[in-house]
Parts: structure tokens; sequence; C-alpha cells
């Protein structure tokens, strides 16, 4: 099983060579699929060869190989984790019982939504991150864009493969809609805000990998505790791959910050609000990469959905969508007299209520993926202490700048002061990015392609990667 | 037990049903003339009961009392409003029907006097698509969710943004084992006309259908893309508007707010009286002050304070105020009192103009209240008494109820003052044809079912004044008492009646006062009153472990699988 079979159209480690009715479904999909990749994953770049991992089998370690391939030759397919032997079911109320290795009709709806808003993402990203190529500050940056990219693509894969051979005409039908919605569209958009959102610049890449597929990768946890076994393999899976997205996108902003800090230091800059003196220097001001940051998280937390939730509930008791670490967690996995602290405006005032643990859940994952934030933000300023200046990046409050949940009518400073809408126009710049910020920053991306020159705003890497240095040509330009 | 499982004293607030535009806290009323939009942005913490937030443009009575107030304004006070589209102001939500919490926590009687209501506003949707030439479309750019679905069904056309998510869906039985209680199902396969397999596949699918499966199912008239929708919209209303005959030259007269004391055993209104005694209501209606106006434009002078329509509008206020906030009332007496050949005067110019839009109106509002009357769950009487003036469209009230007395003669009037006229009822062209029950029919061939020839025969009576004994004879009233035994008769008719089961009761005045044929209305609250009261009842959606309680706990419910 472990094994996977790259001879067939479709690499693959679930015997799709003995399953015929899947084989036509996906091969009815693949030219499909080619012809999104082509039409909206990146603009250009696509006859290029690109040194890209792909996974090979998947046994931890060993599981990738780096080769050159070109994007649209990228060999993408459906792999599953390890099968775990007698799974049970981990939580809800089947908790202790097998896993089910097929989906129990009547959590058929419930599961099949639950992979079309997790799949109509992962195109997403792909599309709101196409012309990036062109701005790429190295060839090793745009190989990490292009990875991120390819692997985004083959989660859509995973997601389909799960629709198809577990969900019939319904299923084939909505995997045929992951590829007609788009990214920002006016007449389809994605179904979730943050993923109609640009990402126009570098920083927004290397923010939205570091939060927004942060909380890809909560999704992917809470999924891959699924009684739903080739859910939970799946997953699990994907979160093998998802580790390196976090990856680009925390050491990008690292390399930015170190970037910043080193040329302030030779410039001898030491106030970090000095924007004008630093952007003179063609670097990021530290203010702005906090707006920024201010920005993709608070988008982010909108993600998670109403703190209280009753889809969340109804897809925890069902077994279907399981809780961070689920089963490391020491309760009973049922919580039907369990209750959870949640953080609530009340009463012109912030309080911490008990309410019911089961209608908490999205809440729950909230607190879990902020924790997540907050150890990132530490490694960054870990990156600025080193460098002497005086300057601390923070995650702004889960209230501030909300569209979705039980804050989004109020007006939240990133320090948790509740403004009215007077004073919340006159504030509100200050906490983000204004269009200023916005086309400087841009004004910064031109692309650097040749192999070991980085942009003005950003150092090289520590490491580079698949066993290469960073002055290696991960993308062959000139062939 | 669930937190959200709370028995809710519903009569602790009274609920009011006049509002206005000014005080809306849910919809929004734009006027473009030919054509008005009514935008749904539910005020998530504006419900009328605590204890549930109308989250994503869920509703509760009180959203629909503001959806009955603007159909009914946009009827009267908007003639030069020809099509009217109904939209949300939400993103993603156009409407998720009725608040689950707030059912899941209400009394039985609350929850039925909600549907009926909701499904009478529905009514009044498509009755002004008939025959007020203000046609309905609904412009659906969000996911438009049980009732929400079923709103959009109450109109003439359903454009569905085509977004590749949006969805229409009836999801009551798959997600909280109720039906859809606001007409979708009779909707479904009577007025669209929907192959049953289809619809039944629709029912119990959660997430409904989108876009182009929406359009082939026939769910939705048409589809278009978001870009292309408010224009798609405008375009479809002034296309609806275009059939219209409502005139272009005339105001619409204000609805202006109902004179209305409550006391403590009744309430006062201008032309109407209720008074409370144990258990019973006396509805005391009160003829014209004044003879009728001469025209028409006499009419529009008038206004609000037309006799007939203010009336109408108190009696339909009293009506749901009955329903909602005196369930203990479970009789209702009506009485009338003032000049008969007046009443007569007014009956006749609603018949003579009732091409004019105006009168019109009046004359479909009197349709729509006496519906409202028919169906009304308590046990029916009316007394007809010297002095009283059931007079052609007011005598409707004598079929609605389930018996009428008459006294015959004249009250013992030893202290030798002049004798009053005895007491007598005169028909008219109103009473045949004019103001069909939800059968289709008029209350009076629907009375004759088996006895055509008494209907010919009471037809060629109109216009005569028919005391106790012709009425009797003619079968136009139950029984004709005279002054000994009325009294003690009256006495014994409201003490027997309020020793049966309420229940029984309204079972079976229901099943008697409809026969004949069915058309979609009947169908709807029949099938409403059964169904879907039997199963708002039954442990697998109310019980400790049904679904109704359960949802939003995350627990699932627990299911009773025997079939009854």
């Amino acid at each position: 099983m472990a094994t996977v079979n790259y001879d067939t159209l479709i690499p693959n480690n679930v015997n799709l060579s003995t399953d015929l009715r899947l084989q036509r479904a996906l091969e009815k999909w693949h030219p499909k699929f080619l012809n999104w990749w082509l039409q909206r994953g990146p603009t250009d770049f696509q006859t290029n060869e690109v040194y890209l991992r792909t996974a090979i089998g998947v046994d931890r370690g060993n599981w990738a190989k780096f080769g050159f391939v070109r994007m649209p030759d990228y060999r993408w397919g459906i792999l599953l984790a390890p099968a775990v032997e007698n799974r049970k079911i981990p939580f809800g109320e089947h908790t202790g019982e097998p896993a089910w290795q097929e989906v129990p009709g009547e959590y058929r709806g419930l599961i099949r939504r639950l992979l079309v808003v997790q799949g109509d993402t992962e195109p997403a990203s792909v599309e709101q991150q196409r012309f990036l190529g062109h701005t790429a500050p190295s060839l090793y940056d745009m190989r990490n864009l292009f990875q991120v990219n390819v692997e985004e693509a083959r989660h859509l894969w995973a997601m389909v493969y799960l629709l198809h051979k577990y969900f019939g005409r319904d299923g084939r039908e909505e995997a045929e809609m992951l590829l007609e919605r788009t990214s920002g569209d006016e007449d389809k958009p994605r179904i979730l805000g943050a993923f109609n959102e640009e990402t126009p610049d570098w920083l927004s890449f290397f923010l939205f990998t570091s939060f927004t597929d942060r909380d890809g990768k909560m999704q992917l946890e809470c999924l891959a505790q699924s009684g739903f076994d080739p859910l939970s393999r799946t997953c699990r899976f994907m979160l093998t791959e998802e580790g390196h997205h976090m990856f680009v996108g925390k050491s990008g902003i690292e390399r930015i910050l170190a970037r910043t800090c080193q040329v302030m230091n030779d410039a001898g800059i030491s106030d970090p609000t000095d924007e004008g003196a630093v952007r003179a220097l063609d670097v990021m001001d530290l203010p702005t990469i906090q707006r920024k940051m201010n920005f993709h998280f608070s988008v982010t937390l909108d993600l998670f959905g109403s703190e209280i939730s009753t889809n969340a509930a109804n897809a925890f008791t069902a077994g279907i969508k399981g809780r961070f670490h689920e089963v490391d967690i020491a309760d009973d996995h049922r919580l039907l007299n369990d209750n959870y602290p949640l953080l609530q405006y009340e009463n012109g005032r912030f309080a911490v209520n008990q309410v019911p643990a089961i209608n908490a859940i999205n809440a729950r994952l909230l607190d879990d993926y902020i924790d997540d934030c907050e150890n990132v933000v530490t490694a960054w300023n870990k990156t600025i202490a080193k460098s002497n200046i005086d300057f601390a990046l923070s995650l702004p409050h889960r209230a501030f700048n909300r569209q979705i949940g039980s804050f989004a009518d109020l007006n939240v400073t990133p320090a948790g002061g509740v403004l009215n809408d007077a004073d919340w126009a006159a504030v509100k710049h200050q906490f983000l990015p204004s269009r200023e910020d916005l086309g400087y920053i841009l004004s910064l991306m031109k692309a650097s392609l040749s192999a070991g020159s980085y942009a003005s705003w950003i150092a090289p890497p520590k490491n580079g990667v698949g066993g290469k240095p960073g002055n290696f040509e991960y993308v062959r330009i000139t062939c | 037990m669930s937190s959200y499982v709370v028995e809710q004293a519903n009569d602790v607030v009274a609920l009011d049903f006049q509002t206005h535009p000014a005080r809306y806290k849910h919809w929004q009323l734009g006027i473009t003339p030919p054509y008005a939009t009514l935008s749904l942005s539910v005020a998530e913490d504006g419900g009328v009961f605590p204890g549930y937030r109308l989250k994503r443009n869920s509703y509760d009575i009180g959203v629909d009392i503001e959806l009955s107030d603007a159909v009914m304004r946009l009827r009267f006070e908007h003639p030069e409003v020809r099509a009217v589209v109904i939209t949300s102001a939400l993103a993603d939500s156009f409407c998720a029907g009725a608040n689950i919490q707030m059912l899941g926590q209400a009394s039985h009687e609350h929850k039925v006097n909600f549907c009926k209501f909701t499904n009478e506003t529905r009514n009044a949707i498509e009755d002004a698509s008939a025959h007020s030439g203000q046609r309905y479309m609904a412009a659906i750019n969000g996911t438009a969710a049980g009732g929400g679905f079923e709103l959009a069904l109450a109109t003439d056309y359903l454009l569905l943004v085509d977004d590749g998510n949006t969805a229409v869906s009836l999801p009551e039985v798959s997600l909280l084992a109720v039906l859809p209680g606001t007409g979708g199902l009779t909707r479904l396969v009577d007025k669209r006309k929907i192959r049953r397999d289809i619809a039944d596949v629709f029912c119990t699918l959660e997430e409904g259908m989108r876009s182009s499966r929406a359009l082939k199912n026939k769910l939705v008239d048409e589809t278009v893309p978001r870009s292309r929708f408010n224009e798609r919209v405008a375009e479809l209303a002034m296309e609806l508007a275009g059939g219209s005959d409502r005139p272009t030259d005339r105001t619409g007269i204000p609805l202006t707010p109902l004179r209305r004391n409550n006391r403590s055993d009744g309430i006062d209104y201008e032309h109407l009286r209720v008074d409370y005694q144990s258990g019973l209501a006396t509805i005391w209606l009160r003829g014209p002050q004044a003879p009728a106006p001469a025209d028409a434009a006499g009419i529009e002078k008038e206004g609000a304070s037309f006799w007939p329509l203010a009336l109408l509008r108190e009696l339909d206020d009293a009506l749901l105020h009955l329903r909602f906030n005196e369930p203990s009332l479970g009789t209702l007496v009506f009485k009338s009192v003032g000049d008969l050949d007046r009443a007569l005067g007014y009956d006749a110019l609603l018949i003579e103009h009732n091409d004019d839009w105006l009168v019109r109106e009046v004359n479909l509002y009197a349709t729509r209240v006496f519906k409202r009357l028919d169906l009304t769950a308590r046990s029916l009487f009316a007394l007809i008494e010297p002095g009283s003036c059931f007079a052609g469209w007011l005598s409707e009230i004598l079929f609605a109820v389930d018996r009428s007395y008459i006294l015959e003669g004249t009250s013992d009037t030893s202290d030798g003052e002049e004798e009053d006229e005895p007491a007598g009822i005169v028909l008219s062209e109103s009473n045949f044809g004019r103001h069909p029950m939800v059968n289709g029919l008029s209350r009076l061939r629907t009375r004759f079912l088996g006895e055509p020839d008494t209907l010919s025969r009471v037809h060629t009576l109109a216009g005569v004044t028919l005391f106790a004994q012709p009425a009797l004879k003619e079968g136009l009233v139950t029984f004709a008492l005279d002054d000994i035994d009325w009294e003690d008769e009256i006495r014994l008719l409201l003490e027997e009646r309020s020793s049966f089961s309420p229940d029984a009761l309204s079972g079976m005045e229901a099943n008697l006062r409809f026969p004949g044929p069915e058309t979609m209305e009947s169908k709807i609250f029949a099938r409403l009153s059964t169904w879907q009261n039997w199963i708002f009842q039954r442990p697998n959606a109310v019980g400790e472990k049904g679904a109704l309680p359960l949802f939003g706990s995350g627990r699932r419910p627990d299911f009773d699988k025997n079939r009854v």
C-alpha cells in the first residue's frame, strides 16, 4: 500500500487501476484540471523547468524526491497516509466504534459539504498567487512559490478523489464546481472570503502562507481525526506537505525582518517608526509589516466561522471533524456535559464565559490556532531582537477587524480597546495597511532572477532546498 | 437538558401587529415606481422574545409582522407600485427561514399560530400578484433555505444568482425533523408542478440545489451571474410591472395608526369592541356612523377612515391579537350594532365601484380578513339581535362562524318604550362569490354544497331583509329563538361549548368548515393543521431527544423509528 504507482496517468496508492469507475471519473476530470491549471495557475514559467519535490511514497522520512519538472507535467497524484490497523472513531457519539471505510448514508451531505469547503480553498490560493512569479525576489523563492502551488493543486486532487470515490454524481458535480469558482471572481467567487482577497505582492504571500495556510493546517488536523477513515488518511498526508508551505511563510517573513534590520543597522537608523528613512533604503519598514500582519491575521480568523457553531457541533458529534490533536485531549471526546471558556463582549466589556463545549468547537480551534501563531511571532521577534532594534511584532486582539463571528459589529483596536464609529474612523489607518503602504510594497516588487541573487528587501535563506545551495538555479529561466 | 430547552411563556410578551415602515427593524422598503423593493436584513438582536438571535436572515413573528404590514401598505398606499422585488440586503443569505432556536423554545400554540400567520402573509403576496396588479418576484441573491425558499415560492418569479454556491433548499425534514411550514411542499408540486419524485429528492437534500440544477428542476425560473444580477432584477421588475392595471394617476391612502385602547377585560377600537369573559370574547361590530360617500372619489377622500376599511383593519388586528395573546378565550361571539340600511349603502358602493383600484383593494382585503376568520381555531358564533346590521359583505361573518343564532321578534319591552325593529339580515351580491373561502367557493355555496336549489333561491332574496323565520327556513341561520328562550339558550350553548376539549373542537371545526373542493391554499392550511401540527407535537421533533430542542446543541436526535 505504501508504494505509489507511477505507471499510470494518475500516480496513486489507492489501487486506482482496479477501480475502473473511479478511474473513469478522474480521467474525465483530469483534462479539465489541466485546463484550469493553465488558465488560472501561474501566469508564466509554465514551460520552465522547476526544481520541485514530488511525493513518491507516503512513509515518513523518505516520501519525496526532488527533480526538475515543468509544472504542467507535475505528477499530481492521489496519496493517502498508511492505514492504521483497527482504527476506531476517536470522538463524537460513535466514539470507539470502528472507523468508517465507506461514507455513512446519514452523514453523506455533511461530509460532502466539508470536503467542498476545504477543497475550494486549495485551488483558490493558487489563483490568488498566480502573478507572483513575475516579481519573485529570487529563483529560490520562485521555486518555493511553485512548490506551494503544485502541492495546493495536489490537495485539490485529494479532495476530488474523495468526492469522486464516495459521493457519486453529486460528488462529480461538486468536483467540477471546484474548477468553476474562481478567486475574486465577481460571478463565481470562492466560498470563503479570505480566498477572494488578492495576493498582489510577496509580503502578502509570506503572510498568507504563515497565517492562512496555518488555518489550513488546523482544519486538516481536525479532519485528520475524522471517523471517516479515507478522509483521515487523505488529510494526514496533506499535512506532510502543508508543513513546507508554512515554512515558506515563516522563513520568508524572517528573511524580510532580517534584511530590514540589517539595512537599518548598516545605515545607523535606530528608530523603526521612521518609515521614510527606512523606505529610502528599499526595504520594508517594520510598522508596515505589523499593519499587513494585522490584516492577514484578522481576515484568517474569520475563516474559523462563528465561535458558537451548530455546524461544527454537528460535525463533531457525528465523528466527522474533531478538534486539534483530538486524541491527546484528556476528556470523554463526547462533550455532553463539558463547558469551554469563551471570550465574549457584553455590557460594554470583554468577559470570559463558560459555554457548552460542544457548541464552542470553533472557538477552541481558534484558541489553538492563535497559540500556534504566537509561537511564530515569537520566533520573528527573536530575529528583530538579535539586531538590537527596539521593535516587536504582536498579534492583534482576536476581535480586531472581524467580519464574521460575535465581534463582527465591534470596532476593536489591536490592543483590544473598543471604539465608537467616529473614533474608529479616525484611528483605523494606524492599524491596517494604507493604500500608500501597499503602493510602497508593490514598488519593491521587482523580479530578481539570476541564480543566487536576492531582491533588496529580503535576506538570502540560511539553507537552500532539496540539498541544493541558495545560489542554485532552482528555476531554469534560460531554457 | 440543553440550555436551549426553556419553556417560553409566550403570552408574557403581548404581540402587537401594528407597525409602520418607519419602525421596521428588519425590512427596508424602497419605492422606485413602477416597482418597489423589499430588502431583508434581519436585526440579529431584534427578536420579539428573549433567548435567540436572528442570525443569517432567519425570522420570528416580528419579522413577519413587518412583512405583512409592508405587503398591505404596498397595496393601499402605493397604487403606483406594480411589481415588488423581495431580496436580501445581507451578503450570502437571502433568508434562512424561521429561527430554529425560537421554534425550539416556543410553546406549541405559538408555533401553530406563527405558521398560520406566516402562511396568511405568503397568501396575501400571491393574492396581490393575482388580483391587485402588484406582482411579486424573488431576487435570490444568497442562500434561500426553508422558510426563506418558501417565501420565494410565494412570488411569481424566482431569479437565482448563479455563483456556483448559492442554493435554494428545504432542509426541514433532514435537518429538523419537521416540515416546511409555510406551504413549501404544496407549492412545489401544486404551484410549480414539480414532479413528485424530484420534489422528494429536493426535500431530503439538506443543502438543496443551486445554479443549473435548480433551474433544470424548475425550483427557480431563471439564473443569472452575479455581475448581471441587479440589472436583470430591474429588467424583470419592469416586465412584471408592465401588465398591471393599477392606475398611474392616483395617490395611495395612508393606513393611519389604529385607535385602540387595551383594557384588562377587552379592547376598544373605533368601530369594534372586544369584551373578555371567562373563556369567551364577544366582538361587537359597529355599523357606519354616517351615510356612505357618493362615489369612489369620496372613498379615497375618507381614506383609512372609510368605514368598511376601518372596520376590517380593526377586526383583522383583533383576530390576530386573540390568536396570539389570548389563547384561553376559546369562543368568539360576534354581534353587530348599527343601521342596516346604512350598512347596505356601503355594500352597494363596494359592489358598484369594484373596478376602482381602491375599492378593489378594500374588497380583496375583506376577502382576506374573512379567510383569517375562517382559519381562526376558536369556536365561532354569531348572535343576530334587534339593532344589528349584518348586511351584504358584513353578513359573510354569519356564514364564516360555526353556528348563528337569531332572536325572533323583539326583546320584551314591558316598560312601554317603542319597539325595536326585529332582527334581520340582508344578503347582496357580496355573498355570492365576491369573497371566496380558501376552497375557492363562496361561503354560501360551501354552506349549500348539497342544496344548489337553496343557493339559487336565496340568491333571488338578495336585498330583502330576512327576519328570523325566513332566515331559518332558508338555512341562513342555525337557530331562531324567541326572547323567552334566548338568554338561557345562549348561556347553555356557551357553557356546553367550553366544556369540550379545545383540541377536539379545533379539529372538528376545521373539518366541518371547509367542505367542497381543494385549492392550493386550502391544501396548505389543511396539511399544516394536520401534518405539521402533529409533527410539532411528536417526540421525534420536540421531545427531549427530538430534533428541534437538540438543534444547535451538537447532539443528534434519537428518533423513535416506528411509523405511526
